[in-house]
């Protein structure tokens, strides 16, 4: 009960600052006072964006059993969906002024668009890709992996592999797409200037409706029975496959979809940090995604949530005010959260809850809602 | 295609060998339909390794396993051989810890297995009825919301054979299921699975030799990854070899 009462806190708290954020920036005149500034509105936008990433890992780590340490790269291919669609939207304002082709290729004497760019002036097409983009790598990538039965450790290390791969290919100038520099200097989103602090108040109130979205399907989908064999298949995969449940099948549809979350949030990234790089495919992005879940409460979607946010609030105040004490409070967090805060954060404050309640806390488990 | 024996399940010349050691060495075992048989035979005889060629686990070197005598059990994946109706209860109780006892049963529930049907699925009352039946014929009925690893020992026993139950399988395989279970529970087991025998063919191993008793049972003694003796409990009890290898003198 009191662990409902802090998913619904968590919950209630992403709704009142959508709220706030709503109200302050749109509705009230700015004589008020109250708004946010665009500093403060793409910090939060970005940190949104991390916690949707973290939820769409929970769902395979924490209900699957599967320990991507990968995710990254889906995160990173949704952004370079939209980075490209905002790259076709500057036109003729780029440095070297040319009609269609990006800076990046007219600097490279390329003399026409690669094919995989045709279709991205158009959003509708971009928005397609920023979810066919990773979940077909995830579906090719899972169906291989599942159907062979790679689990546990090795499938870590096969997903860090791949996002690995594609880091060194992206950085490549050849593949396309901007090689180390990626996709920067924007210019505006369906035709409204991205500098303006109006797109940065509704990129900020997409990420968190997004996030509300995707918090809302995954826990409707663990709710059914769906949700119930990914359980299954993470504590005891082959008792599911004695039930004659069809184990691959499940983890892939599961695998998609969180691809296609993290798509989304990277897609809602790029716009409001201005950039996307090969950088972003780097093996310790992924890892640090995993470092919000654990601390946050892996098994538990607003954990992870939340676990993203705290995270990611700590970087931007220690990378501020104390840069080189950053790693050693991410590694003293991680130590932490593993010896003391089995259940995370979320977990941990269940537990306090439970004991100023005077009962005993109960038989620690992952709870389905 | 016609079936090439009225065998239920149909064993012949199994050999499985793991680094050189024979687990199964020409092993041939048939099961009528409708069925009660125990299997017996000391630790490393290849009880489990049958059982695991069985349900697909693993691939024998050499023979035929069959099943309705047009199934070759040996093409097929363990998920391919459950949806066939081949029910299997691990030796060491295996339900899910972190669902409860009636999560655990509607997992097992007989149905189509999709992803998209679990999505979509809703209890209709008639699987209510027939979880709750099990249920109470598996004496957890008090149960139903305790959380899967929190019952004791004989409780999960008792569980994993209403999952089995649910699963409506031709043919159940059942591993040790009176282990970690007090003498009345054990009887009460028995009881249980001698009801099945008829409508559906159960083969039962088993170290507990009262238990093999109460069953009543045809008997084929495992020995060295090949069958020793079968017969009635009494006819293999008098056997020489099998008292030399197995009962003890």
């Amino acid at each position: 009960m009191i662990g409902l009462r802090l998913r619904q806190l968590v919950f209630a708290s992403i709704v009142a600052l959508i709220a706030y954020v709503f109200a302050a920036n749109v509705m009230l005149p700015a004589s008020m006072g109250m708004a946010l500034d665009s500093y403060s509105l793409t910090i939060i936008g970005k940190y949104l964006c991390f916690a949707m990433l973290a939820v769409a890992l929970d769902l395979v780590w924490g209900y699957c059993g599967i320990l991507s340490l990968g995710h990254a790269a889906f995160f990173s291919l949704g952004g370079y969906a939209m980075g490209m669609y905002l790259m076709r939207q500057i036109g003729e304002r780029g440095t070297y002024g040319h009609p269609v082709l990006p800076d990046f290729m007219v600097f490279l004497n390329w003399e026409q668009l690669p094919w995989f760019w045709y279709g991205f002036d158009a959003f509708w097409f971009a928005g397609l890709m920023i979810f066919f983009a990773p979940g077909m790598l995830a579906f090719v990538f899972g169906w291989f992996a599942f159907r062979s039965r790679v689990s546990g450790v090795y499938l870590s290390i096969i997903t860090q592999a791949l996002t690995y791969a594609l880091m060194l290919a992206f950085f490549r100038n050849e593949m396309g797409f901007g090689g180390n520099n990626g996709l920067t200097d924007f210019k505006d989103l369906l035709g409204y200037p991205l500098a303006s602090n109006g797109v940065r108040v509704w990129l900020m109130l997409a990420s968190g409706l997004a996030l509300l979205l995707s918090l809302f399907l995954c826990q409707k989908l663990l709710a059914t029975k769906f949700g119930r064999v990914l359980v299954a298949v993470r504590d005891s995969e082959s008792r599911t496959r004695f039930l004659g449940y069809r184990v691959e099948h499940f983890k892939l549809f599961a695998f998609v979809m969180s691809a296609m979350i993290a798509g989304l949030a990277g897609a809602l990234y790029v716009p409001q940090v201005g950039i996307i790089n090969p950088g972003e495919f780097s093996p310790l992005a992924s890892i640090e995604v995993v470092v919000w879940v654990a601390l946050g409460g892996r098994g538990s979607l607003y954990g992870a949530a939340l676990g993203a946010i705290v995270v990611n609030a700590a970087k931007t105040f220690f990378t501020g005010s104390y840069p080189e004490a950053w790693l050693f409070f991410l590694g003293a967090m991680f130590v932490i959260s593993t010896l003391y805060l089995p259940r995370g954060i979320l977990g941990a404050l269940e537990d306090l809850a439970q004991q100023v309640k005077g009962n005993a806390p109960k038989l620690s488990t992952e709870e389905l809602s | 295609m016609i079936p090439v024996t009225q065998a239920m399940l149909y064993l012949d010349g199994l050999s499985v060998s793991f680094d050189g050691f024979k687990a199964l060495n020409n092993l041939s075992i048939d099961l009528a339909p409708g069925e009660l048989r125990a299997v017996i035979g000391p630790n490393g005889a290849g009880k489990s390794t049958m059982m695991d060629v069985i349900t697909g686990k693993t691939r024998p070197d050499a023979g035929v396993a069959l099943f309705l005598g047009r199934h070759d059990l040996t093409l097929l994946d363990e998920t391919q051989i459950a949806n066939l109706g081949i029910g299997r209860k691990f030796q060491k109780p295996s339900v899910i810890e972190t669902l409860t006892v009636e999560e655990n049963l509607e997992l097992a529930l007989v149905g189509n297995r999709s992803p998209w049907q679990a999505i979509m699925q809703i209890l209709r009352p008639q699987d209510r009825h027939s979880m709750s039946e099990v249920a109470s014929r598996v004496g957890l009925t008090d149960a139903l919301d305790q959380l899967g690893g929190t019952l004791s020992h004989g409780q999960k026993q008792w569980l994993e054979i209403g999952m089995l139950l649910l699963q409506e399988p031709k043919v159940l395989l059942v591993d040790e299921p009176a282990a970690g279970m007090t003498d009345s529970e054990t009887l009460k087991t028995a009881e249980l699975l001698k009801s099945l025998a008829g409508e559906h063919t159960v083969m039962v191993v088993e170290h507990d030799m009262e238990f093999v008793e109460a069953l009543g049972c045809k008997v084929t003694v495992l020995h060295e990854g090949h069958v020793l003796a079968e017969g009635s409990l009494s006819h293999v009890s008098s056997n020489d070899e099998v008292v030399d290898v197995y009962l003890g003198r």
